[in-house]
C-alpha cells in the first residue's frame, strides 16, 4: 500500500512539476502581458502543488528525500508524469490545448481525491482543487474564444488538438497502482474520471467549434517512467544547477 | 537553561500572542497583518512550547517561507524561545477568513477586497462580481485579467477614474 501511494504521489507531483516547468517557459514571451502573468501564476501554483505531492512521496518513502531531492536529483526513467505534460510548448495553441486537456483531468481527479481515505491526500487535493478551478476556468474560456475565433485561431487550435490527442489516452490507462489505491479508497475509483472528462470535453469542443479528433492510438509510458525525448531537455534545463553545484542554496 | 524555562504562571497568554501576531505584517501586502489574513489558525501552549498553526494561502505562494520566519522573529523578539510552527492544509485557506479590519485596510491600500461566493468552480462563465474601485468608489469597473501581480490577485480597471487596480480574488 505504501509503495503504491509513493508511486501515486510521484505521478501527481511529477505531472505538476513538468507542466509547471513547461508553462513557466512562457514567462516573458507570451503573446500578451495578461497571458504572461496568467501563465506565470499557473506555473507557480503547479510548482507549489509539486512541493506538496513530492513532499508526501518523500515522507512515505521514509529515506529522507525531500521534495527538492526528488525534483532535482532523479533521472528521466524515474519520472512518472504523463507524456502529455512534457510535450513542448510549440505555440500558444499547443500550450493552451495541452493545458485544457490536462486541467479537465486534473480538476476531476482532485475532486475524487478530496474524498480520499488518506487524510494527507485529501488535504492536498482540497487545497490544489481551489487553484486548479482557476486554471480550468481560464483554459476552458480561452479554448472557446480561440476555437470559435478567427479562421486562423480556429485552425491553430484544431491542429494542436489533433497533435496532442494521442497523449490523452494515457490519462485514463489504469494499472495495478491505480487499482490498489482504488481498492483502499485512497485513490479515485477506477473509471470514475473518464466519463466526466469526456462529457466536459465534448461540450467544450462543441462550444469552441472544434472537432473531436478521430485518432484512436495512444502514446503511453510516462506513468511507468518511459518518456519521450522531450523530458530529457526539460530535466537538463531544470536540474542543471543542482547537478553542477550539488547542494547549492538560494 | 533556567532562562529558557517558561513558567506556566507567567508565560504570555494565548490572547497576548494573538495580539502580537496581529502586529506582524503580511510580507506581500504589509498593510494587513497575518491575523487579518486569516492564516494563523491556532495558538496553543503545549507544555513549554508554543505551537502556532499556520495555513498557506496559495500552495506556491513564495511569501509562505518568509511568513514563517517573520512569525518566529516576532515571537523571539518578545522573549519566546520554544516555538513550533505547524502547517495545516485542511480546511484549505479561504478569503472568507480575511477579517473585516483587514478588508478595510486592503481597500485603503488600493486593493479591492474579495467578494465572497465568487470563487472559480472550473468550466463555466467567469462570474463578474460587483467590485467597487478602491480609488474613487465607482462600481463601474471591469476585469482585465483573472490573474494579477500575485497568485491571490486579479487585474481590474475603473471605467470612471480610469485607474487600474488589484482585486483580491475569492478562493
Amino acid at each position: 500500500m505504501s509503495d503504491a501511494l509513493f508511486e501515486y504521489a510521484l505521478r501527481m507531483g511529477d505531472n505538476c512539476l513538468i507542466l509547471g516547468h513547461r508553462v513557466s517557459e512562457w514567462c516573458g514571451h507570451s503573446p500578451a502581458l495578461e497571458e504572461d502573468i496568467a501563465l506565470a501564476n499557473t506555473a507557480l501554483d503547479l510548482i507549489g502543488q509539486t512541493q506538496l505531492w513530492l513532499g508526501l512521496a518523500g515522507e512515505i518513502e521514509g529515506k529522507g528525500r525531500s521534495a527538492d531531492d526528488l525534483a532535482f536529483l532523479r533521472d528521466a526513467r524515474a519520472f512518472r508524469n504523463l507524456l502529455l505534460v512534457e510535450r513542448p510548448n510549440v505555440d500558444f495553441a499547443h500550450t493552451l490545448v495541452r493545458e485544457v486537456l490536462f486541467d479537465v483531468w486534473h480538476f476531476h481527479t482532485l475532486g475524487a481525491l478530496k474524498g480520499s481515505s488518506d487524510a494527507r491526500v485529501s488535504a492536498i487535493a482540497e487545497k490544489a482543487l481551489k487553484e486548479v478551478s482557476y486554471h480550468l476556468q481560464r483554459s476552458a474560456d480561452l479554448t472557446i474564444r480561440l476555437g470559435d475565433g478567427t479562421q486562423e485561431s480556429h485552425d491553430k487550435m484544431q491542429a494542436a488538438l489533433n497533435a496532442l490527442w494521442p497523449y490523452v489516452g494515457e490519462m485514463f490507462l489504469q494499472d495495478e497502482v491505480d487499482a490498489e489505491l482504488a481498492d483502499s479508497g485512497v485513490g479515485p475509483a477506477l473509471g470514475v474520471v473518464k466519463p466526466l472528462w469526456d462529457g466536459d470535453m465534448r461540450r467544450l469542443l462543441d462550444q469552441a467549434t472544434l472537432k473531436w479528433p478521430d485518432i484512436a492510438h495512444v502514446q503511453k509510458g510516462g506513468k511507468a517512467g518511459v518518456h519521450t525525448e522531450a523530458l530529457g531537455f526539460v530535466l537538463a534545463d531544470m536540474q542543471f544547477l543542482q547537478r553542477a553545484y550539488p547542494g547549492a542554496k538560494w | 537553561m533556567v532562562n529558557a524555562m517558561v513558567d506556566v504562571e507567567t508565560r504570555p497568554s494565548e490572547a497576548q500572542i494573538w495580539a502580537w501576531l496581529d502586529e506582524v505584517p503580511d510580507p506581500e501586502i504589509p498593510v494587513i497583518s497575518l491575523v487579518d489574513l486569516g492564516i494563523i489558525r491556532d495558538v496553543a501552549w503545549a507544555g513549554e512550547t508554543l505551537e502556532v498553526t499556520v495555513t498557506p494561502t496559495y500552495s506556491g505562494c513564495p511569501a509562505t517561507s518568509i511568513i514563517n520566519l517573520d512569525i518566529l522573529a516576532a515571537l523571539r523578539e518578545r522573549g519566546l524561545e520554544k516555538i513550533e510552527l505547524k502547517r495545516r492544509l485542511s480546511p484549505a485557506w479561504t478569503t472568507a477568513w480575511i477579517s473585516q479590519k483587514g478588508r478595510e485596510k486592503l481597500r485603503a491600500f488600493g486593493i479591492a477586497p474579495p467578494v465572497e461566493g465568487t470563487a472559480a468552480c472550473g468550466i463555466g462563465a467567469l462570474e463578474t462580481p460587483e467590485v467597487a474601485c478602491p480609488h474613487c468608489g465607482s462600481k463601474a469597473t471591469r476585469r482585465v485579467s483573472q490573474f494579477g501581480s500575485t497568485p491571490c490577485k486579479a487585474n481590474w480597471v475603473c471605467n470612471d477614474c480610469g485607474e487600474p487596480f488589484d482585486y483580491f480574488k475569492c478562493i
